[in-house]
């Protein structure tokens, strides 16, 4: 693989980085040069090193062996404070703003110099400092307004305000981790085009992102980590981004060298056709979701792609009865259950693998055995009253889910804390299997996992469909949905912009759906031939 | 009392997936899982052991932050010390006294203790005592009924009590989100000035003969003494019948597990179809039920009448007991116990050595401040542990976990 | 009734509210840094004891004074280092404060004076009468029966407020309380800055109680804060984290606080003791009306550790 330009000095130079936690060999030995007024692409799966490696750069926490140099001189950071101070302004998935506070005061916030007096006597300046964020906001087109307080804003004008805070502290070097993931394709759009005047004002950027079209479109040179490792670099020049052919060669190169190996095998299956399971029709929260009609039937996986945020949470909160819909209802097996409770739902037969397993999945202080009971607190199996819960044949219950999902534990009666997440989830997954669900209404059900414990998750939701239930699958992973579903549907702003069974699996079809762009014909070759090889 | 196990319902509207069942019925028919339950020894801070050792660590720590103070008084360790045990344990009656004093801080330590496991802050058992024992006190003057039918009023009155005490923080946390700390201190102080009016000199339930209290309970409506020539009462069997009662709500039954739940992840009950609403109500009803119990049980047993200074702060000591107890019921007793022992020693205490009563509240106050830091002690006793345990395998290979989605 | 309602009773609210409003405003420091604080009430028993002791050890009140900053600290401190360093329950840590606070002071009595209960006499500080303040129209009559102490207390309102709202200290401290990852990653040491506002509650509250031992009165007697400090909490609710706001409504505590004390005189058909409710009831009856749901800084009552 060729390296970075040797003639200029590398505005991060980062050298044989290694790192280890317990098992788990984070990073092996990596090397990473960003040219200086380039935008680098830093990509790889989940797991595959890229935040631990940006976690060292930062120091957040500490390499085992390897070298840092920012413009050539070697550093040793112990905060990201002291990484702005260098220079380098870090963009995080997780933003960090103050929602309560306007965005001039997000900008200023720990920056003030001067004495301790002054700073608890005088006035802070933020007139002073709403012009010169305006002027900034001016420069990048980021049409912010100062005054405006945060958690008014939309996402992609607080990932805005994120830059600008990086900016506003003197990065000349951004690292900004998957800065698209929970923007609307038109907000990353306008993302894409402050990255590009940033580059064109000579600041490096490093890019960290799974998604192809975004890292063909800005980015000059990519890294591409697997495993821990550096498994390939690649120089992106302007003929492979308009030659289609070139392009999708290239696309295809990036993509076999971040999976690299045959993703878990799935058994081969064919379409059934069970009967009407999930009716729902019409279904609308008066807000951000619907009016929505929906049919899921036995045996089949149907997947709800879309961008975060347009509609997905706010369907699985109705779907198991967290929130009341305005208009529409909802049918299991022709049984209207709109206006039933969560519990009376979970026994008619959902189940449901929540988004967040730690909001709302699982509880870490109680045992295994607790948390295999969530759920299962009324009647059947057991509690035959108000007055008795069972509790050996709770045990009983939770040793039986070790045992059929693999979970590593030594005892059903140690804190759910004591497993590793990927465990947790397959405690999880198993608890709602069991109770062999019409339903399965599975959020994210593999985000953070590890590839093992996620071919886990994949192989009991297809067992499921086997036995001829029906499974919503919600997932921002499309080759997760590639790999599953039998069908797709497309959710742009709390309605279905378009479906699809496994057959047509298009990738960029279901690009122009999320992103709600003209449905044109296709005159442009696709640029990336659907990945759907693992769909049978 | 017999809990015989119900048969585990094979019909229902809850599908368990078959082969599961099976694998649980096969189960049935092996010895309950012993590993399981060896493994759980093993795990330090929930073992017994280890459970005996935070509880030891904890009060140790408490009491010898008071020492400084003892001396300042110019007590004698020694004497201090013999006067504590002579006067908490030294004698049948010294004994039963101790037991006396226990009964209403093993009661309202439940119900801090069944408001902690719901993850609410009932800081109001004070208010809750205190108001129960006024509704027991006027319950047991001003209604005519058999001695037997009239205990249970008074009793079952002093519950309703503390519960109604309890009602408008709880609808507050529920339907407003008023963190219940605010309100339940609040309650504490309207309860207080409440019993006062009640009994005041002009007021509606003042007995003819006797300022700031109510009329006396007819003596066989009263809690009959059980041990004879000492004041212990009947009390301590219902004390003693509400720990198993709330361990089985706890432990073995649909509504303390949502209780719990609550306490751990809201978050993951309301997912799992728990309504986190009627549950903070109920759990603070139950919270203000024990607490008004155990102002009923005082009044139905010690005192025989409510009167207006009848609570020594128990709503405030239960509050350590049950953080001492790690607030598990069983433990609750022990807890009690040794802060019944306080104050029935510090009579003697204060005679003898001539160390103030108020001392009992800077030791429940510290029993409090090192549970607070509780996290950080075991933190770092386990960490002593790890590196004394590799210390002794230095050299033999690392056992490793699986760390899952650490990326 | 306008017999009732005169210039003195307004006066008597003003200086009843000035030992509410001193820990209301503590606790607010505290909470808008992201630290709960129900220890109000225990750092004001610390804070009126320590006032009383050194008064009377040193027969200086204003040295007295000085020892309630002293309690305060100390109070103050240990409530940091148990919720902000060890990162406790902050819940738990500050009930701890109220449990010593209350026992400790109460017990601690009889060992300095050795008598139960209520101390004797102790120099109390003086308040001197503001000169010409009587001729300024309309609120004269009513300012000439404050002293300077009384002005001071409303000063701090508006000095919190200002450096909470107007500099950059009070956004660092507000920015801990909103998101202390947040503030973290601005560079904020948030420990230094959640450590410093307990701390500074802590003085707050026990100059508060300090004003009820030795300016309204001239001795300690065991609670006698009567859970002023939970008032200043449930202010600070109602306030909803804001100081205005909290400020009037301790101004209501203060009334309600003086019509229950003038109706004692004034009236025999009035149950006095169901009126000493009343600004209990009154902050119960606030907060089961008010507007919206009551819920603080975003990050309050959660410990930080960096990831």
């Amino acid at each position: 693989m060729s390296g970075a330009p040797e003639n200029q000095i590398p505005a991060i130079h980062l050298a044989g980085i290694d790192k280890r936690f317990g098992a788990v060999h984070a990073n092996r030995a990596i090397d990473l040069r960003v040219a200086p007024g380039s935008i680098h692409g830093l990509l790889g799966e989940n797991g595959a090193g890229k935040s631990t490696l940006m976690k060292i750069l930062f120091g957040m926490i500490h390499a085992d062996a390897g070298t840092v140099e920012i413009d050539g001189a070697p550093v040793s950071f112990r905060s990201s404070a002291e990484a702005l101070a260098a220079g380098i302004g870090m963009v995080q998935q997780h933003f960090s703003l103050i929602g309560a506070f306007s965005v001039v005061e997000n900008l200023i916030m720990g920056r003030a110099q001067g004495s301790a007096l002054s700073r608890l006597t005088r006035k802070l300046d933020l007139p002073a400092a709403a012009a010169r964020a305006a002027e900034l906001s001016e420069r990048f087109g980021f049409g912010i307004d100062p005054w405006a307080k945060v958690s008014t804003l939309s996402v992609g004008a607080r990932q805005k305000v994120e830059i600008l805070k990086a900016l506003w502290g003197g990065a000349r070097t951004l690292v900004l981790d998957e800065p698209t993931a929970a923007l609307s394709p038109p907000e990353a759009d306008e993302l894409y085009a402050v990255l590009e005047k940033l580059r064109a004002e000579g600041r490096t950027i490093v890019l960290i992102s799974h998604k192809m079209p975004e890292v063909m479109r800005l980015c000059d040179r990519v890294t591409v980590l697997r495993d821990g490792a550096v498994v390939g670099n690649a120089e992106i020049s302007a003929r492979d981004t308009t030659d289609p052919k070139v392009r999708a060669e290239l696309e295809a190169r990036m993509v076999d060298m971040m999976i690299g190996r045959e993703s878990p095998a799935l058994p081969d299956r064919a379409p059934q056709e069970g009967p009407l399971i999930l009716d729902v029709r019409g279904l609308s929260d008066g807000h951000r979701l619907g009016p929505l009609d929906l049919q899921l039937h036995g045996g089949e996986i149907v997947a709800v792609v879309g961008v975060e945020g347009n509609g997905q949470s706010e369907l699985v909160d109705l779907l198991m009865g967290l929130s009341k819909p305005t208009d529409g209802l909802i049918a299991i097996d022709n049984r209207n259950v709109t206006d039933w409770s969560t519990q009376k739902r979970l026994a008619a037969g959902i189940a449901h693998i929540s988004e967040d397993r730690h909001a709302s999945g699982v509880a870490n202080d109680m045992s295994l055995a607790d948390n295999a009971s969530i759920g299962y607190l009324d009647g059947e199996p057991f509690s035959p009253g108000p007055w008795y819960l069972a509790w050996r044949d709770r045990v009983r219950f939770t040793e039986v889910l070790i045992e059929r999902h693999k979970v590593r534990t030594p005892s059903a009666l140690l804190p759910m804390s004591s497993l590793s997440g990927g465990n947790q989830q397959k405690l999880v997954v198993g608890r709602e299997l069991a109770r062999s669900p019409r339903l399965m209404v599975a959020a994210q059900p593999t985000r953070g996992l590890d590839i093992g414990s996620a071919s886990a998750v994949h192989h009991a939701l297809l067992g499921l469909r086997e036995r001829g239930a029906a499974v919503l699958l919600l997932s921002l992973d499309l080759a997760e949905v590639f790999a599953l579903a039998d069908r797709l549907v497309v959710l742009r702003k709390g309605q279905i912009a378009g479906a699809m069974t496994a057959a047509e699996f298009d990738i960029d079809q279901i690009g122009r759906w999320m992103s709600g762009a003209q449905d044109t014909t296709p005159d442009t070759t696709p640029a990336t031939a659907p990945r759907k090889q693992e769909v049978a | 009392m017999i809990f015989k196990r119900p048969p585990l319902p094979h019909e229902g509207d809850l599908r368990l997936d078959p082969e599961v069942r099976a694998g649980i019925d096969a189960r049935r028919a092996q010895p309950f899982s012993v590993e399981a339950m060896v493994a759980q020894m093993r795990d330090g801070t929930r073992s017994v052991a280890g459970r005996v050792l935070v509880f030891v660590i904890t009060l140790a720590a408490a009491v010898i932050c008071t020492l400084p103070f003892l001396f300042l008084s110019g007590a004698e360790l020694g004497v201090t010390l013999s006067a504590f045990l002579n006067g908490s344990l030294g004698s049948q009656f010294a004994f039963a006294e101790t037991l006396v004093q226990m009964i209403p801080l093993l009661i309202a330590g439940m119900a801090v203790a069944i408001s902690f496991h719901g993850g609410l802050f009932n800081m109001g058992v004070e208010g809750q005592l205190i108001f129960g024992g006024l509704v027991a006190g006027i319950i047991g003057a001003e209604v005519e009924a058999p001695p037997l039918i009239l205990s249970v009023l008074v009793l079952l009155g002093g519950v309703a009590g503390g519960a109604l005490a309890a009602l408008v923080p709880a609808l507050l946390k529920a339907y407003r989100g008023v963190h219940e700390v605010v309100t339940t201190i609040m309650m504490n102080f309207v309860a207080t000035y409440f019993a006062i009016y009640a009994v005041a000199p002009a007021g509606p339930f003042v007995a003819a003969t006797q300022p700031s209290a109510t009329e006396k309970i007819p003596r066989d409506a009263r809690l009959p003494t059980i041990w004879d020539g000492t004041r212990l009462h009947a009390g301590v069997i219902i004390a003693l019948v509400a720990v198993l009662g709330l361990w089985w709500l706890l432990y073995r039954t649909p509504l303390g597990f949502r209780i719990r739940l609550m306490g751990k992840n809201a978050g993951a009950a309301r997912a799992s179809g728990v309504s986190v609403k009627r549950t903070i109500i109920t759990t603070l009803l139950i919270s203000g039920g024990f607490g008004g119990l155990a102002g009923a049980v005082q009044v139905l047993g010690v005192y025989g009448r409510f009167f207006d200074a009848f609570s020594a702060g128990y709503g405030w000591d239960a509050i350590a007991v049950a953080l001492l107890a790690a607030l598990s019921p069983f433990a609750l007793i022990i807890s009690a116990f040794f802060f019944a022992m306080l104050d029935s020693g510090a009579v003697q205490m204060q005679a003898v050595a001539g160390v103030s009563r108020e001392m009992v509240g800077v030791v429940s106050g510290l029993v409090v401040a090192f549970v607070a830091i509780q996290p950080w002690l075991l933190h770092g006793l386990d960490r002593m542990r790890a590196r004394r345990r590799t210390r002794r395998e230095a050299g033999a290979p690392v056992t490793l976990t699986d760390t899952g989605d650490a990326t | 009734m306008s017999d009732f309602f005169t210039i003195a009773l307004f006066a008597s609210a003003l200086h009843l509210a000035v030992p509410i409003i001193l820990p209301m405003l503590g606790g607010l420091l505290c909470e808008r840094s992201g630290v709960i604080n129900i220890g109000l009430e225990g750092m004001m028993l610390g804070g009126a004891f320590g006032a009383v002791a050194f008064s009377y050890v040193t027969g200086n009140p204003w040295l007295g004074l000085l020892g309630a900053v002293g309690t305060g600290l100390l109070s103050g401190v240990i409530l940091a280092t148990m919720s902000v360093l060890l990162r406790g329950d902050q819940v738990i840590g500050a009930t701890a404060i109220n449990l010593v606070g209350a026992g400790l002071t109460a017990a601690l009595v009889p060992i300095i004076w050795g008598i139960d209960g209520t101390t004797p006499s102790v120099p109390k500080v003086p308040t001197p009468e503001l000169p010409f303040v009587g001729q300024i129209p309309l609120v004269g009559p009513l300012l000439a029966e404050l002293s300077a102490i009384d002005l001071v207390a409303f000063a701090l309102v508006g000095a919190v407020w200002w450096v909470l709202m107007r500099t950059d200290m009070g956004l660092r401290l507000r920015a801990c309380g909103e998101s202390a990852a947040a503030a973290d990653a601005a560079g904020i040491d948030v420990t230094r800055v959640r450590f410093i506002a307990v701390t500074l509650s802590g003085v707050l509250a026990a100059l508060g109680g300090a004003y009820l031992s030795i300016v309204t009165l001239d001795l300690f007697q065991a609670s006698m804060t009567q859970g002023r400090g939970f008032l200043a909490l449930a202010a600070m609710v109602f306030g909803k984290w804001r100081v205005g706001p909290a400020f009037l409504v301790c101004l209501g505590f203060g009334l309600a606080d003086a019509i229950a004390l003038r109706a004692q005189i004034f009236t025999h058909d009035l149950p006095h003791d169901l009126l000493f409710a009343l600004p209990y009831v009154l902050a119960l009856v606030a907060l089961a009306t008010f507007v919206g749901r009551a819920t603080g800084p975003a990050d309050v009552g959660k410990p930080f550790r960096r990831a």
